[in-house]
């Protein structure tokens, strides 16, 4: 455990508890209102009473970030889950039963990934419909096929290890082996995977609420905070700055505690002095 | 005389202050001269050699004083070892898998040292050097070898090109790292007589480091054994091994293996059975047509008797790692079937739980036959998990009896494979294997990966737990000492067929197919003297046995 305790896994940790505080928080109490529309107090800059200032319609910033980190961290969350989740089942399935369920499969697979990830999602929420579920769905579904490609190399390249071979023999049946010996080892290009997506996801949800189908304002998430202040980056540049700044620091904090996850989940990486 | 080499005082270390892996060693290379240098692994064989051409990893200082033709490399600059290494001193390392290239043709890499080092050759020429020496390591068409990649050729002939490009710059001093461990004994001794061969053409000095006794005895006319970073004892070879003075060279011609009194076999139903046995790998698929499968064993016939131990040899691809697979399950046999105590395997029926229970297998690579992210304990109880009625109690007192039984402390098992080393870990993949009991066990190179003396600790295992709980085993190996060592029975295969069995002292004393007969005769055996210390003899008396036991008049 003192191993786990590294000052960058702190750090990570640190910064991803600050983030789920105020996402937390923000479900009780924001300094402001973080939809009232004030147009008396448009794009204010930093102040005693906006601390970091107002947007076009004078709503206040870091209520709407505090509001925007709950719905922002909540999708790149759920989405990252499913995508791994389905991912890791298709590419595990594939990558051991290896014929014709692996060929079919693999091809689908292959079809998927020539389309771009967010014309894939965009296709995905004309039929889902743009709300924060079918965005969850839509993004989840078009990262799955990346998952399974690296699911699945590890598992080619792990049944190969005797170890797999020796509980063959020991006469574990397949499904056995699966669990027990050829999960655990994909942990930690997974985690690796994982701590990555969440700023993908951020992003493309930013991309997606840029293209108007992103969580249908005025709730706000970070992504489509940064995409409407783009219009207004000379006159008010911490409209950008501060989302731009959440998500950076969120991603930063997410890998640090990432690496320290995967190095926890490693025995290898135990008890070495 | 001038020494080529003469270093004195040799000190490596960690960082600074820190770990010395190489303590105050001292040794000389004549001109000419083949010296060996003898060690397990950690014994600082490799970096003590590796200092001579300034090639320690970056965060080893060194002490002491390295003169290399009288110039003191300590004092050199790195462009002059530069200029130096591939010029003066040239090396051939281990693996000939991965020291050449894969992305650069055969052609451009026997170019690219003689392009460097002697740019004032024009390319017509370099060309032809090239060539000449490619036809001199042996390479059979050597104008498309250079044209060739080094995937497309064997690991013999890779180590051949490997060698052909070191020698192609006339270097004083070669290095040779393990050159051979990774091939099989004819492939080894060809390499091997190339390189003495080679190197005597040039008056190139040899440092050859190996753990291999009876080659080093074989070709080296001085040696030096190292232990942990200091030399343990030096001198005269045969003089050496005639007489060790100290006790870790004792120790190190103790385990090398000895051929055991004969034990008998009692007759008796055979414990597992295969008959016209074949195995065919599938051909690669193509766009519309598959190429044609390859037949890797052509029926096989093999009788397996309780508390027997038959070896199977054979060179590299002779088919003797199928034939294991198969009849460990591993693989499907194209035709012919096994029978396990009189039961086909390939029916699933009565037989078959029979069968998966008292058949184990121990592999090869201890580094890779466990699973990184189990406890010891986890894997070894693993395979109890199939046996009906037992409390988890029960379970546990059998995994800590079983670790005893293999030498591991009860601690052991709440570690991980990583913490241990390689002779432990093998004692963990024996102890998995033998943990249900079972009637038969496959062991797949069980001690090819291990040090010779770790190795000979486990085999002095395998045979005890061998003893005590009786199981046959089908040992397979490449290294007939070993065989020697423990086999009751032997078999011999080439190309997929078995070409002759029978009790081992029959094959090892009168073979009888032409093919035993060179494997046995690749390289002289070390046998015992009698007065402690070890001699090269052939392995059988015959025509074979006047040949000269060191093939080339060694320098004085």
């Amino acid at each position: 455990m003192k191993k786990f305790l590294t000052p960058q896994a702190l750090i990570g940790l640190a910064i991803v508890g600050l983030i789920l505080l105020a996402a937390v928080l923000a479900f009780f109490w924001t300094p402001h209102e973080p939809l009232k529309i004030n147009f008396m107090a448009r794009l204010k800059p930093p102040s005693a009473t906006y601390w970091l200032g107002t947007d076009e319609f004078g709503r206040d910033e870091l209520s709407r970030l505090m509001a925007g980190a709950s719905n922002s961290v909540w999708i790149s969350f759920l989405t990252v889950l499913f995508s791994i989740t389905t991912g890791t089942a298709i590419g595990v399935l594939t990558g051991f039963l290896r014929g014709w369920t692996d060929r079919i499969i693999m091809a689908f697979i292959n079809a998927l990934l020539a389309f771009p990830g967010l014309l894939l999602a965009l296709a995905l929420l004309a039929v889902f419909g743009a709300n924060k579920y079918g965005i969850i769905l839509a993004l989840g579904l078009a990262y799955t096929p990346s998952v399974t490609r690296i699911v699945r190399g590890t598992v080619m390249s792990l049944r190969e290890k005797e170890f797999i071979e020796s509980s063959r023999v020991l006469g574990n049946s397949e499904l056995y082996t699966m669990f027990r010996h050829v999960l655990p080892n994909c942990v930690a290009p997974l985690t690796v995977l994982a701590t990555s997506m969440f700023g993908w996801v951020i992003l493309a949800e930013s991309a997606l609420s840029f293209l108007g189908l992103g969580v249908p304002p005025p709730a706000p998430t970070w992504g489509n905070m940064l995409a409407a202040a783009r219009p207004f980056m000379a006159q008010a540049t911490y409209l950008s700055i501060f989302p731009g700044l959440c998500i950076a620091l969120t991603l930063l904090g997410i890998n640090f505690l990432g690496d320290a996850v995967r190095d926890l989940l490693d025995p290898r990486m135990r008890g070495i002095e | 005389m001038t020494q080529l080499v003469d270093v004195c005082g040799l000190s490596l270390s960690i960082g600074k202050g820190g770990r010395e892996i190489v303590r105050n060693v001292s040794f000389t290379v004549a001109p000419g001269e083949i010296v060996g240098i003898v060690g397990e692994s950690g014994s600082g064989k490799t970096q003590a050699a590796r200092a001579i051409m300034g090639l320690t990893p970056p965060l080893v200082r060194s002490a002491g004083r390295i003169l290399f033709e009288g110039e003191d490399m300590a004092a050199a600059g790195d462009a002059r070892l530069r200029q130096l290494r591939g010029a003066r001193i040239g090396m051939v390392f281990q693996e000939p898998m991965t020291s050449l290239n894969p992305s650069m043709t055969v052609g451009r890499q026997l170019d690219e040292g003689l392009a460097l080092h002697r740019p004032e050759l024009p390319p017509a020429v370099r060309r032809e050097k090239a060539l000449a020496m490619l036809t001199r390591v042996g390479i059979a068409d050597p104008r498309a070898a250079l044209a060739a990649w080094p995937h497309e050729f064997s690991g013999g002939m890779r180590q051949r090109m490997m060698l052909a490009s070191v020698m192609l710059l006339e270097p004083a001093l070669l290095i040779a790292d393990e050159p051979t461990t990774a091939l099989d004994a004819l492939v080894q001794r060809d390499v091997l007589e190339l390189m003495v061969g080679l190197t005597r053409e040039h008056n190139t000095a040899v440092l050859l480091i190996s753990h291999d006794l009876p080659m080093v005895a074989r070709y080296t006319r001085r040696m030096i054994v190292m232990q942990q970073g200091e030399v343990v004892e030096a001198g005269d070879t045969d003089a050496l091994l005639a007489g060790p003075k100290q006790d870790y060279t004792r120790k190190l011609l103790e385990a090398i293996p000895r051929r055991q009194a004969a034990r008998t076999i009692a007759d008796g139903q055979p414990i597992i059975e295969a008959r016209k046995l074949v195995v065919d790998y599938p051909g690669k698929r193509r766009l519309f047509a598959k190429s044609a499968a390859k037949r890797v064993l052509h029926g096989i016939d093999l009788v397996v008797r309780p508390r027997e131990i038959v070896a199977v040899v054979g060179g590299s691809g002779s088919g003797k790692t199928t034939l294991g697979r198969a009849i460990a399950g591993l693989i499907r046999p194209t035709e012919g079937d096994i029978r396990f105590r009189g039961h086909a395997i390939a029916r699933r029926d009565v037989g078959w739980l029979d069968y998966r229970l008292n058949c184990q297998m121990v592999f090869q690579d201890p580094y890779s036959s466990l699973n990184p992210r189990m406890s010891i304990g986890q894997l070894v109880g693993e395979g109890l998990r199939l046996v009906p009625g037992l409390t988890s109690a029960e379970r546990q007192a059998r995994v800590a009896k079983m670790l005893d039984e293999v030498g591991l402390q009860p601690q052991h098992a709440q570690r991980y494979a990583h913490e241990l080393s390689g002779g432990q870990r093998q004692r963990v993949a024996i102890a998995r294997a033998l943990i249900r009991q079972p009637a038969f066990v496959i062991a797949d190179e069980p001690v090819s990966a291990l040090d010779v003396t770790v190795r000979a600790q486990v085999l002095a295992l395998l045979a005890e737990l061998q003893e005590r709980h009786g199981f046959a085993c089908l040992f397979i190996s490449h290294d007939l000492g070993v065989v020697e060592q423990v086999a009751d029975r032997v078999v011999v295969m080439q190309a997929g067929r078995i070409i002759e069995q029978g009790s081992r002292d029959e094959v090892f004393d009168h073979p009888q197919h032409a093919y035993t007969r060179k494997l046995l005769s690749a390289i002289p055996a070390l046998t015992p003297t009698g007065q402690g210390g070890m001699q090269l003899r052939w392995r059988f008396d015959d025509a074979d046995a006047t040949a000269p036991l060191h093939p080339h008049p060694l320098p004085a």
